[in-house]
């Protein structure tokens, strides 16, 4: 039977081609511009670490001024002091912990002729690799002892090593960074988190870096920070010293606590660091420390952008546009078959049948919009792509969990279109078809 | 005007006008708030930096040799800067408007750590600054070049003398900000600093930034291992110059890297991009929408010119002439998409709020509504005409057949 529908449904589809192809134009490009905008959010709003999101927090302690009435448009400072990071660096309470900065140094590449360029680099500690999972293509990270005894030691991207090295395995080569040699220990294989959850102050949407040094090393050398550095007290001073013993935050931290009961341990020795260094005079304002975990740290940062859901919002309201001139469509279309229908009941053909079969035309319609509409979509997004250039790179493209969401949600827009429509046609009576005949 | 025989005959068959109507109507609702954002997105973009953008461009130049002397460096580049035919005047400083990122720091007019100050951007200048940004000075004089501090990355120390924005004067003193000259300021709490002239107006570096008029221009040279050039040319000379300046930096000190060099025009362009990408995404949806929404309207409407021939025929048998089925369609689709516009102004009304309310976007402007309106209507009966034609030159002949 169902293969007989389809075949009736062909039929009707090209009888009408006009009134056809408008229908599937229009649930195409409904279709087209809703996933086009689904795709940036959902890739905007995605997990960038599905298999261990809940266990990584990032680490949030209210250091700030007193006297700030909010204008600067947060709740709670949303990085540390040098002071404060290190000191839960040295406690090491929590399972694996970081503390991170972004930089950019200076690399002198060994071809007489080849010039200087600079490059991202993160300063972070050993835990880093391992705490997020990163994947090696040569060699492995740095381990502890190489904080703690200032090696210079490096990990390279994948991207970065084939501009320097040429892809070969450059483990154990040297590296010269600011007038400074650093060994290779490691090679990444490819990283592309997004958002980049690591470092939502510095850009959610913004590349990962091109290296990854002893963030020891950078305070030891005095190494440039490019990202964001934010104060609100005078230093005593002046001087780098001076600048590490100051409240200005420049730093994030990461913890990775296991089970609830890791999480509420290290919330209470936080609790406890703050109470303590209060007593020294620090922290003026009431205790308000914070353990997000990535999902939650990504929502408090707000970083699926308003732009992008105004365009969700509006291209859902332009498919209902495109749904509602569908139903239209297939309404008119339905009805102009009375003639058709009215014999086939006559004929002994049940209601049910009658609407299994014209629901089953409704999602050839809805199918052939979702393909199409699919795309459009690639188009649409291609399109967003070219308009904002390297900004958006990493949210453009579509992957099989977007290409299903598509097609179902075009045959579903569909089905639901025509569903009044094809309750309609089915309640015409075989009689009064007939009579006028 | 035969509006109620009309109106009578759609209510008797209204599901295929109520779906046009409500299509009109959510069409609206889109189309008035796309454009409401645009304008707004457009009055943001097309408001004034106060620096001379065209002829303007910067470029990084960043230190890494061991031995590599910033000082020296900064004041042998701005030295060959200025002397280059075409070049009006070159400063050394830390940012600009546009450019994203830079320093803020706050103001008081009292000393004191309980003081909440007021935030202004910082740009390190020298006493080029006003002559190379092209920035009109109000009252008050320029620095000199005994002003000019040398400042590491580290230091805290501020320089006693500022030039201020008439926005950032008027944010100290709302009540005299004419009075703000030659009066003393308190940065970092009790550092005082004295305002010595008032720029007419000139952007901080955040364009989304509530208070981006706030400015304050600092008598300082930066010796941050890293920095930028900011250099202004004669008019039309920009784009000959660039490719100079940037070959005359690389091969003049080699223990350092130029780069990032870029037009005020193109930094504009990538200051503004998500806005003007949100504008064009908009106007494109906004085409594609109302082209929808018209074909919506041919189709259905030629349907119901098919399935009515006989009626058509029957009419026109009887005496009614062409013109009189014509307006007779005309007309059925006017009425319906006056209450499609009708309905449609409440809906984009409430979506206005609800985006005010959520995204903190702006109120549409009143006469949006009666314009988009009229719009809608128009459009609907552009594509009537079509079907509405091909119905009034059904012959009267068809009547008598049977089908």
């Amino acid at each position: 039977m169902f293969s007989y529908y389809l075949k009736l449904g062909w039929l009707s589809i090209r009888r009408n081609p006009f009134l056809s192809a408008l229908m599937i134009a229009a649930i195409a490009v409904g279709i087209g511009a809703s996933m086009t905008t689904i795709t940036v959010n959902y890739l905007m709003s995605s997990n960038p670490i599905p298999q261990k999101s809940g266990s990584l927090f990032y680490v949030q302690l209210d250091s700030w001024d007193p006297n700030d009435q909010g204008d600067d448009g947060f709740d709670l400072i949303d990085q540390l002091t040098y002071l404060d990071a290190m000191a839960l660096m040295k406690a090491g309470k929590a399972y694996r912990q970081i503390a991170s900065n972004r930089s950019g140094l200076v690399l002198e590449p060994q071809g007489e002729d080849e010039r200087p360029f600079s490059v991202d680099t993160r300063n972070t500690w050993a835990d880093f690799f391992p705490m997020f999972d990163l994947r090696f293509q040569y060699g492995s990270g740095w381990d502890g002892s190489a904080d703690r005894n200032l090696e210079k030691v490096v990990v390279l991207s994948k991207e970065i090593n084939e501009k320097v090295f040429g892809g070969e395995d450059s483990v154990g080569r040297n590296l010269r960074l600011n007038g400074m040699d650093f060994r290779v220990v490691g090679v990444l294989d490819t990283f592309l988190p997004v958002p980049k959850f690591y470092d939502i102050t510095n850009g959610a949407f913004n590349d990962p870096e091109e290296i990854y040094i002893p963030f020891n090393i950078a305070v030891e050398y005095e190494l440039p920070r490019n990202g964001n550095t934010s104060c609100w007290k005078p230093t005593d001073g002046d001087g780098f010293e001076a600048f590490l013993n100051s409240e200005c935050v420049w730093i994030q931290f990461w913890a990775e606590l296991r089970s609830e009961q890791e999480k509420q341990e290290y919330m209470a020795f936080l609790d406890a660091y703050v109470e303590q260094q209060k007593e020294l005079g620090r922290f003026p304002k009431p205790l308000n420390n914070q353990l997000s975990d990535v999902m939650e740290f990504m929502e408090s940062q707000e970083v699926v952008e308003d732009d992008a859901q105004v365009m969700l919002g509006l291209s859902l309201m332009f498919l209902a546009v495109c749904l509602l001139n569908t139903i239209g469509l297939l309404l008119a279309k339905f009805l102009g078959k009375s003639g058709d229908i009215g014999l086939r009941r006559a004929l002994g053909a049940s209601r049910s049948s009658l609407f299994i079969q014209h629901m089953i035309e409704s999602a050839m319609i809805g199918l052939g919009g979702g393909i199409v509409g699919l795309g459009l979509a690639w188009l649409g997004l291609r399109g967003i792509e070219m308009l904002f250039g390297d900004y958006i790179e990493n949210m453009v493209g579509m992957d099989w969990v977007m290409v299903l969401t598509a097609v179902g949600l075009a045959i579903m827009s569909a089905l639901l279109a025509g569903l009044y429509p094809t309750w309609r046609a089915s309640r015409i009576a075989p009689a009064s078809q007939l009579k006028t005949q | 005007m035969e509006i109620g025989p009309i109106w009578r005959a759609m209510m008797r068959n209204k599901t295929g006008a109520i779906l046009i109507a409500l299509q009109i109507a959510v069409t609206m609702a889109i189309m008035v708030n796309a454009i409401s954002i645009m304008q707004e997105r457009t009055r943001v973009m097309s408001r004034s930096t106060g620096i001379d953008e065209h002829n303007i461009f910067h470029i990084a130049s960043i230190g890494f040799a061991e031995d590599f002397n910033e000082r020296v460096t900064i004041e042998e580049d701005l030295a060959a800067l200025r002397g280059m035919p075409g070049v009006v005047n070159a400063i050394q400083s830390n940012s600009l408007p546009l450019s994203g990122g830079g320093w803020s720091m706050g103001f008081q007019t009292e000393p004191g750590a309980e003081i909440d100050g007021t935030s202004a951007a910082v740009y390190f200048v020298d006493e080029h600054g006003l002559d190379t940004f092209g920035l009109n000075l109000l009252a008050g004089e320029n620095f000199s070049q005994t002003d000019i501090a040398w400042r590491e990355r580290s230091a805290t120390d501020w320089p006693d003398k500022t030039l201020v924005t008439r926005a950032m004067a008027e944010a100290l003193y709302p009540d005299d900000p004419d009075g703000a000259l030659g009066k003393t300021i308190y940065v970092i709490d009790d550092d005082p600093v004295t305002i010595i002239g008032i720029i007419e107006q000139m952007q901080a570096p955040w364009n989304g930034w509530d208070g981006v008029e706030r400015v304050v221009l600092t008598p300082t040279h930066t010796l941050f291992g890293s920095t930028r050039y900011i250099i202004r040319t004669e008019p039309g000379m920009r784009d000959e110059i660039m490719p100079q300046v940037e070959e005359l930096l690389a091969e003049r000190n080699k223990d350092r890297i130029v780069r990032s060099m870029r037009s005020m025009d193109e930094t504009r362009e990538r200051s503004y991009r998500a806005d003007s990408s949100m504008i064009k995404m908009l106007t494109f949806t906004i085409v594609l929408l109302v082209a929808i929404t018209a074909l919506g309207i041919v189709g259905l409407a030629s349907f119901s010119v098919n399935r009515r021939t006989r009626q058509i025929g029957t009419r026109r048998a009887l005496g009614a002439s062409k013109a009189a089925i014509l307006r007779y369609f005309m007309t059925e689709n006017f009425l319906i998409s006056l209450v499609g516009v009708l309905v449609g102004a409440g809906l984009t009304v409430g979506l206005n709020m609800f985006m005010v309310e959520t995204f903190s976007l702006t109120r549409i402007s009143w006469y949006l509504v009666p314009a988009a309106m009229l719009i809608l209507c128009i459009v609907g009966q552009i594509a009537v005409f079509q079907p509405a034609r091909r119905a009034s030159s059904v012959p009267p002949a068809v009547a008598t057949r049977t089908v």
